[in-house]
């Protein structure tokens, strides 16, 4: 255990101070906006994809990923289509969007809104959707980091982790404060190699030990089957789709996230964007392996809080040394976007949603927003350890149905301006407000299901809540008879 | 023009992965696998795939 827990220190502390160099190689000044924030906007196509591979691929989705497995089969699988059609999105409608905001010099959605629309009112609703959704999901990255502690046990895991993570945060913040999303991205290069090399370890050592695949699924199957559900390894009939919705809602949103739209605009051209978009599906495969990992550890009968499987199975299948490197992945798996979310929710804050409400024009400064990035981390890091995980749990399944209501606004405005800001507004309300309304009304769960008769139709609370958003909007536009404005074409 | 068409290839992995009755099913397995967990795997692959060929086949040289 404790060649684990050095190991593990060791590796941390060796990211952190990797985040550390990076303010010091200086290449521009990092008292611009554009440099400390989207790294000068001269990411090529390697570190580009180092940056988002960290950045989307998250601690907290390899600890998830594989305990909804765990907890309900098949269902839990959906990450993987998600992670698998959020590409073609980003080739076709992210890489437009790189181009308007390189011309415009554009640096968060808000500014996109503000100079496609005009209206300060919908750059301030669709930035203050962001921000809000920003801040469970950093939140979340802390869960991710709490679960690998409670595993190391010990010192570290004393009063629930907080000393150590409290540590790490307020690292992650120097660093993020120093060197902006230059840390990050010299980090995210470190993590992924480690990522890497313990995934291959995995999926060698782990089916090995548990006598192969059809072993795995056939004892996840019985140990997961009940009379409702018998055939737990697929999706049942009437869940179908559920499962479509919630891979499809969970893509179209990917990249209206803070994180996301950080790293994407930090590439230095639309081809690396586009490149990435090919090359970005090889973490994907990861996922769906660290996804089956769930049923591994049915398999191999854990019987634990489902958040802490991973880990336990890095303790039972691995040398202590390299259960040591494994758990100081997640939890610089989790450093890395914890960093890049707090920087874009702390950029967008301060350009798209005190410069709209103070009536002034967003500064090239980097003062405010880095003072803002260290409040965002600590925010979180208070979120966590005074908030039941449950909360945190809610908080981001609710900001994952509202950052799909910022959509219209965003893919429209791509590609002309037939609809006009206050009819994408009124949708965003309704979509804020069915969103809301369904994740409270079923005890937030993601899915709801209606019923048309005998016909029922059960289906992931976003989707449903942004169609509603995009009947809003269109009926708006036609009620408010604008004239037809002309179509812009980029 | 006829750049616009290779963009219909992107077409194929929405129609694939989210039409779930095609895929929903045990058999046949690889390695063990069922098919509902290969078949989406390989389309992740498939979809890099079909991502780089449009890449190369749009790409405007020169720029």
């Amino acid at each position: 255990m404790n060649l684990t827990v050095a190991v593990f220190a060791a590796l941390v502390l060796l990211a952190s101070a990797l985040g550390f160099t990076a303010a010091r190689r200086k290449r521009g000044e990092l008292r611009d906006l554009q440099e400390w924030a989207l790294g000068g906007r001269r990411f090529g196509t390697l570190l580009s994809w180092f940056l988002l591979g960290g950045d989307l691929y998250t601690a907290y989705t390899f600890i998830a990923l594989p305990a909804l497995v765990y907890g309900v089969g098949a269902l839990g699988f959906f990450a993987v289509p998600y992670a698998t059609i959020a590409y073609p999105i980003v080739f076709l409608f992210l890489a437009r969007f790189w181009n308007v905001a390189h011309e415009r010099g554009y640096m968060t959605v808000g500014d996109f809104v503000r100079g496609r629309y005009g209206s300060r009112t919908l750059e301030l609703a669709i930035a203050a959707t962001g921000v809000l959704a920003a801040l469970p999901y950093i939140a979340l990255q802390i869960v991710g980091m709490k679960a690998v502690l409670a595993q190391l046990g010990g010192v570290v895991a004393f009063g629930g982790g907080a000393m150590p993570l409290t540590v790490a945060f307020a690292l992650l913040a120097a660093y993020t404060y120093f060197g902006g999303l230059r840390a990050p991205a010299t980090i995210a290069v470190f993590k992924d190699i480690l990522i890497y090399a313990t995934i291959a370890a995995a999926i060698v050592i782990v089916p090995h030990a548990l006598g192969g695949w059809h072993a795995i699924f056939d004892a996840a199957s019985k140990a997961l089957a009940t009379p409702l559900h018998p055939q737990p390894l697929l999706i049942a009939p009437q869940m179908q789709f559920a499962y479509a919705t919630l891979a499809l809602g969970s893509a179209l949103s990917l990249f209206l996230y803070p994180h996301a739209i950080t790293s994407l605009l930090s590439a230095k051209s639309a081809d690396v964007v586009r490149r990435n978009a090919a090359l970005l599906p090889l973490y994907s495969i990861l996922l769906g392996i660290i996804a089956l990992l769930g049923f591994a550890a049915l398999a191999a009968g854990i019987h634990a809080a489902p958040n802490e499987i991973v880990p336990i199975l890095f303790a039972r299948f691995f040398p202590p040394w390299f259960t040591g490197l494994a758990d100081a992945t997640i939890v610089i798996g989790a450093l890395v976007p914890a960093s890049i979310m707090a920087l874009g929710a702390a950029n967008l804050f301060v350009r798209n949603v005190i410069a709209p409400i103070s009536g002034r024009i967003p500064s090239s400064n980097a003062a405010a927003t880095k003072w803002l990035t260290l409040a965002f981390c600590g925010l979180s890091l208070l979120l966590v350890l005074y908030m039941n995980v449950k909360f945190a749990i809610y908080f981001q399944l609710l900001g994952g149905a509202w950052v799909l209501q910022t959509a219209p606004a965003i893919f429209f405005g791509l590609y002309s301006r037939t609809i006009p800001a206050r009819a994408l507004l009124a949708g965003w309300l309704t979509g804020m407000v069915a969103a809301s309304y369904l994740a409270v009304s079923d005890g937030f769960s993601p899915l709801v299901a209606f019923h048309i008769g005998s016909f029922s139709m059960t289906g992931f609370i976003a989707v449903y809540a942004v169609l509603v958003n995009l009947a809003v909007a269109f009926a708006a536009t036609l009620l408010f008879r604008v004239r037809p404005s002309e179509v812009e074409v980029a | 023009m006829a750049r616009r068409a290779w963009y219909w290839l992107l077409a194929l992995p929405f129609i694939a992965l989210l039409d779930v009755p095609i895929y929903d099913r045990i058999d046949p397995r690889l390695a063990g696998i069922p098919f509902f967990y290969w078949y989406q795997l390989a389309w992740v692959v498939l979809t890099a795939a079909l991502l780089g060929i449009v890449y190369l086949a749009t790409r405007e040289r020169g720029r």
